[in-house]
């Protein structure tokens, strides 16, 4: 994998413009279909316009998901229903990371939507995880985290909805962030569930995810739900935990999870009891409602969300038209894949007339109940750590044909989107050569005691410095 | 149980068109999926609010300021189909 | 309190007509829309040159509240007697039209930001009370041009965004109208209130855009669409009211429908089909955070200005004018304020009548506005009338000339030798009536009292209406 402390060395030694040309290359020769989109034209270009931007992460490659809208550059949200729209502005996080010089050198695939947990869903075909082809990079921001892990570029940009950063960061041994809800302005996102999702920085390494997280944070006046403020999270890349309280709540190791993945864990808290902290036990009895209740709220706002895909202003149109609904109905029905539309079905069904309060109210209510158990378990923590994902990657195919089977994957990181809270995943161990993921969940707007704990974790292990073989 | 006549209406409240024979398959997957949500039932809210934001925010505005629009060409340069600068959509009825 | 207050009105007929109305009211006073920062000056443009992602619904983009619309709504909600709600916040109408490129409609459900308020009318039977239940907040769609004839002829549409995500108020009455004709007051009257408050230009197309529902004898309701003027209103109610009688007359049944009024043709027609059956799935807008501005009222309570009714009775009680001539002068605030710039200057009473019952007529029959008479003009023409150097044929005339000709008072008096004539050219006019009339004073004195207007008629005739008609009379009367 690379770092943005090498790559700024190699950009000092050579130039922005051969250290994006040598990226553009390595993704182009790619085994993983990392990419939907590279920019071959604009990143060069970028690349020698980073010589005179005093940025931070100047000339330095950076790989955005492809639900980011990017100007000139094709966005897809990896569906076939945006077909060959190409948007007219800048997510808000994309205007910062040309501010700071970073160089976008492409689109990473995705599931459909961000609509998965395993990156298959995507119109583009799956992408591979680069420590074992035969198995699924995690989702749905796949293709963030396998670009990062396979040392395609330095850094990247994901969205977590559900767990959608962390679920790809934990299967594909890096360290992603889903920050406190409103820290990430989502201008420019393009929503899956509106009220879950942040944009997700994603790295090799805690300080370097921290640095692309300092860039892409902060207030941006186009969302209404941006909170105000800037900070300097660098600030927090302290190898200290001297004093820290780590809540370990029983209801993340329940069945099914995967006995090296619970060792891995549980040793990583006894790991940092050794550097200076305590543990105790929590419970947060309301997690085993999180999974419905998430996939309630988040397929009812996608059943909203996705509506605007009619093929009038942008996106997929057939030759022939009907008359409106006719028309419309028969895009929908050919641009969007078989989850997407599993999943606006459902959406619609539990908005409907009769249904809403059996299901979206009612699971907005858990969703209150949720969030007080994260407030309860907090109050005598400063972080909680638990598995991010309950089990190493699965195989490709595995459990894309079922499902339920599939939305039970996302048991861990649901919560954390319910409630808003911050969340990081990083390595801790291995399982068979494969990476397991480990996640550290603070208080909103407490991103500093994550990553603090995060970084004295790996300050202190070598995970981090595994790489897979991709040659 | 969702039947599959119940599908063919959800079907039109999503604009998704279904052949009659997919009607089944979606009837089944979307059963155990609603089945699945049904565990919510078992939880007591009668006291609690629901939460539709996760942070208490309230009175964001933005002042009446003009900001740049977009040019006719950006407008409409993703439009499959266009005529005189306007989007082209089928007929209503 | 208010509802106590209000006496349910019995049927003015034995159909009884009851009619509510949604008013969408743009607030094209305003610099942008409602969450974005598109300016509102599209009305000369061609399409699709006022957007942007936000308004486009392009992927990604996110809306945020403009600050005045929230101050204009809360303006009108209180010029209304409404309440301004504690907790305010936005929903999701889900529905799919190509006007609506989000494919659902920001708008406000559970939480309007006014409710319960009225406004009174003029109505059949003497002043009534129309409650309104609500006025709420939401973004106006962009604009459909059904090509090659009407909805349900065109061949394909075509749509222009520029109006997309301009800020509405919809205003939505409780059905306490009776009939077409207080339907139209009602409008006229709040369109007044609106102008009063400078929130909207109400001279642009579609600052007005009314849905009318309307049911005879408790039966369903139909509810009209698409209407997009006050006579408009009128006439459509006036289509339906027919309509269902005669369809109940025949035997039949009012469905509950919507339907779209056809303006060319004077008619409403059925768009209803099986699929209509709405669903709006309304739900909380995410992208939005709830709005807690009740606190806000009372600040704009002081801004707001004095009301058509208000200033109705200071008309009466300031300047001593009759309740129908205050009434006619306030019922549009650029009459208004022209009668109250001349009033300062002249006889407040004799200027009332002369714009109540005269300016505005003919402005009427011109199809003009009050713009088009200046009001140092009707100064000039109130002081004349008041020293009584012209007759009051003569005032008239000065008002048709400056209206199509142009010119001031003094100009059209001193080129059609208007002044009023002398006291001895009268009477020489009256002698000379009397000699030449003698079988008319002969009738007179056998008691005919109309052959006074015909010796009066006489002597307008020989002063070329110069003379008072009043004194005229008087001095035939004495003379013979």
């Amino acid at each position: 994998m690379i770092t943005v402390s090498q790559t700024l060395e190699n950009v000092r030694d050579s130039s922005a413009k051969e250290v994006v040309s040598q990226c553009i290359e390595r993704i182009e020769a790619s085994k993983f279909n990392t990419f939907i989109t590279v920019a071959k034209e604009s990143a060069p270009e970028a690349a020698k316009k980073s010589k005179n931007i005093k940025g931070s992460l100047a000339g330095v490659p950076i790989a955005i998901k492809d639900n980011i809208s990017t100007k000139g550059i094709r966005t897809t949200c990896a569906s076939g229903i945006l077909g060959g729209y190409v948007p007219p502005y800048d997510a808000h996080v994309i205007e910062r990371l040309k501010e700071a010089g970073a160089v976008i050198v492409g689109k990473v695939n995705m599931d459909e939507f961000a609509m998965g947990t395993s990156t298959e869903t995507s119109h583009y075909g799956p992408t591979l995880n680069p420590w074992d082809i035969k198995r699924v990079p995690g989702g749905s921001s796949g293709g963030s985290a396998a670009t990062v892990a396979a040392g395609e570029v330095p850094l990247a940009l994901g969205s977590d909805t559900g767990g959608s950063v962390r679920c790809p960061a934990s299967f594909c041994g890096v360290v992603g962030l889903k920050p406190t809800y409103g820290v990430i302005s989502r201008y420019g996102l393009i929503s899956y569930a509106n009220s879950l999702e942040q944009i997700g920085p994603i790295a090799s390494n805690v300080a370097d995810m921290t640095h692309l997280f300092n860039v892409v944070a902060g207030h941006d006046p186009r969302d209404s739900t941006s909170v105000p403020g800037e900070k300097d999270y660098t600030n927090a890349l302290v190898d200290d935990v001297e004093g820290l309280t780590i809540g370990v709540p029983k209801e993340y190791f329940g069945e099914g999870i995967d006995q090296a993945v619970e060792k891995s864990v549980r040793d990583s808290v006894h790991r940092l009891e050794d550097l200076g902290a305590s543990w105790q036990e929590v419970e947060m009895p309301h997690t085993k409602y999180a999974l419905a209740a998430y996939y309630v709220i988040a397929m009812s706002e996608a059943s909203s969300n996705l509506a605007r895909f009619d093929g009038m202003r942008y996106g997929l149109r057939l030759e022939k038209d009907h008359d409106w609904h006719t028309t419309y109905s028969e895009i929908r029905s050919q641009g969007f894949g078989e989850e997407v539309k599993r999943r606006i079905l459902l959406g619609t069904y539990a908005l409907s007339a009769g249904y809403m309060d059996k299901y979206y109210l009612k699971a907005l209510k858990v969703r209150t109940l949720i969030k007080q158990d994260f407030e309860r378990a907090l109050k005598s923590t400063d972080v909680l750590i638990a598995p991010t994902m309950p089990t190493p990657a699965f195989k490709l195919g595995e459990k894309i044909s079922d499902p339920l089977t599939l939305y039970m994957a996302d048991v861990n990181t649901v919560p954390v989107n319910l409630s808003g809270v911050p969340s990081v995943s990083l390595p801790c161990g291995f399982s068979n050569g494969l990476p397991i993921g480990l996640q550290i969940m603070g208080k909103h707007f407490d991103e500093e005691t994550i990553i603090r704990t995060a970084y004295t974790f790996e300050q202190n292990t070598e995970f981090h410095t595994k790489a897979p073989e991709v040659a | 149980m969702i039947t599959t006549k119940d599908v063919e209406h959800i079907g039109w409240l999503a604009r998704l068109k279904m052949e009659e024979e997919q009607l089944e398959g979606y009837a089944d997957q979307l059963n155990s999926v609603l089945d699945y949500f049904g565990q919510l039932d078992e939880v007591d809210t009668r006291e609690v609010e629901p939460t539709y934001h996760v942070l208490e925010m309230n009175n964001v505005f933005r002042d009446d300021k003009i900001t740049d629009c977009l040019t006719r060409d950006e407008a409409i340069g993703n439009a499959p189909k266009t005529q005189d600068g306007y989007f082209k959509a089928p007929r209503i009825i | 309190m208010r509802e106590e207050s209000l006496k349910l009105r019995p049927y003015l007929d034995e159909v009884g007509v009851m009619i509510g109305l949604e008013i969408h009211v743009q607030l094209n006073k305003l610099n942008t829309k409602i969450f974005c920062g598109c300016p509102l000056d599209y009305h000369d443009d061609g399409p699709n040159t006022h957007t942007c992602p936000v308004c486009l619904g392009l992927p990604g983009s996110l809306p945020v509240i403009n600050r005045k619309a929230v101050e204009y709504s809360i303006k009108v909600g209180l010029a209304l007697g409404c309440s301004i709600e504690e907790h305010t916040q936005f929903y999701r109408k889900n529905y799919y039209y190509p006007d609506l490129p989000k494919g659902f409609q920001i708008t406000q459900y559970d939480y309007p930001i006014a409710s319960k308020g009225y406004i009174n009318i003029e109505g059949e039977d003497g002043e009534v009370r129309i409650r309104i239940n609500r006025a709420h907040m939401e973004e106006d769609p962009g604009r459909l041009l059904h090509e090659g004839g009407s909805i349900e002829r065109s061949k394909y549409t075509l749509i222009d965004y520029n109006r997309s995500g301009v800020a509405l108020l919809e205003i939505v009455t409780e059905p306490d109208i009776r009939s077409p004709k207080e339907a139209r007051r009602f409008l006229d009257k709040l369109r007044n209130i609106l102008e009063y408050l400078d929130v909207v230009d109400t001279t642009l197309e579609g600052s007005m855009r009314v849905d009318a529902n309307i049911s005879l004898s408790g039966g369903s309701r139909s509810e009209v669409k698409n209407i997009s003027s006050h006579k408009g209103a009128e006439r459509a109610l006036l289509f339906e009211i027919v309509r269902q009688k005669n369809l109940l007359r025949r035997g039949g049944k009012v469905v509950q429908e919507t339907r779209h009024f056809d303006e060319a043709r004077g008619v409403t027609v059925s768009l209803r089909t099986k699929e209509e059956a709405h669903d709006y799935r309304y739900f909380p807008e995410a992208d939005l955070v709830p709005l807690k501005v009740a606190d806000l009222a009372p600040g704009i309570a002081k801004t707001l200005p004095e009301l058509p009714d208000a200033r109705r009775q200071r008309f009466i009680s300031q300047y001593g004018v009759t309740d129908d001539h205050a009434k006619s002068l306030t019922s549009e605030k650029q009459v208004a304020d022209f009668y109250e710039q001349v009033a300062t200057e002249v006889d407040p009473k004799l200027a009332a009548v002369w714009i109540a019952d005269v300016l505005k007529g003919e402005l009427n029959y011109r199809n003009l506005g009050i713009d088009a008479f200046a009001g140092a003009n009707m100064v000039q023409l109130v002081k004349l009338l008041a020293w009584d150097k012209i007759t009051e044929q003569s005032g008239v005339e000065v008002i048709r000339t400056i209206l199509d000709e142009g010119g001031t008072p003094d100009d059209v008096v001193a080129a059609k030798g208007l002044l009023k004539a002398g006291g001895d050219l009268v009477t020489a006019a009256v002698e000379e009536a009397i000699t030449e009339n003698p079988q008319a004073v002969e009738d007179y004195r056998s008691g005919k009292q109309e052959a006074v207007n015909f010796l009066m008629g006489q002597v307008m005739k020989k002063t070329k209406g110069r003379a008072d008609a009043k004194e005229v009379r008087e001095m035939i009367i004495q003379r013979v």
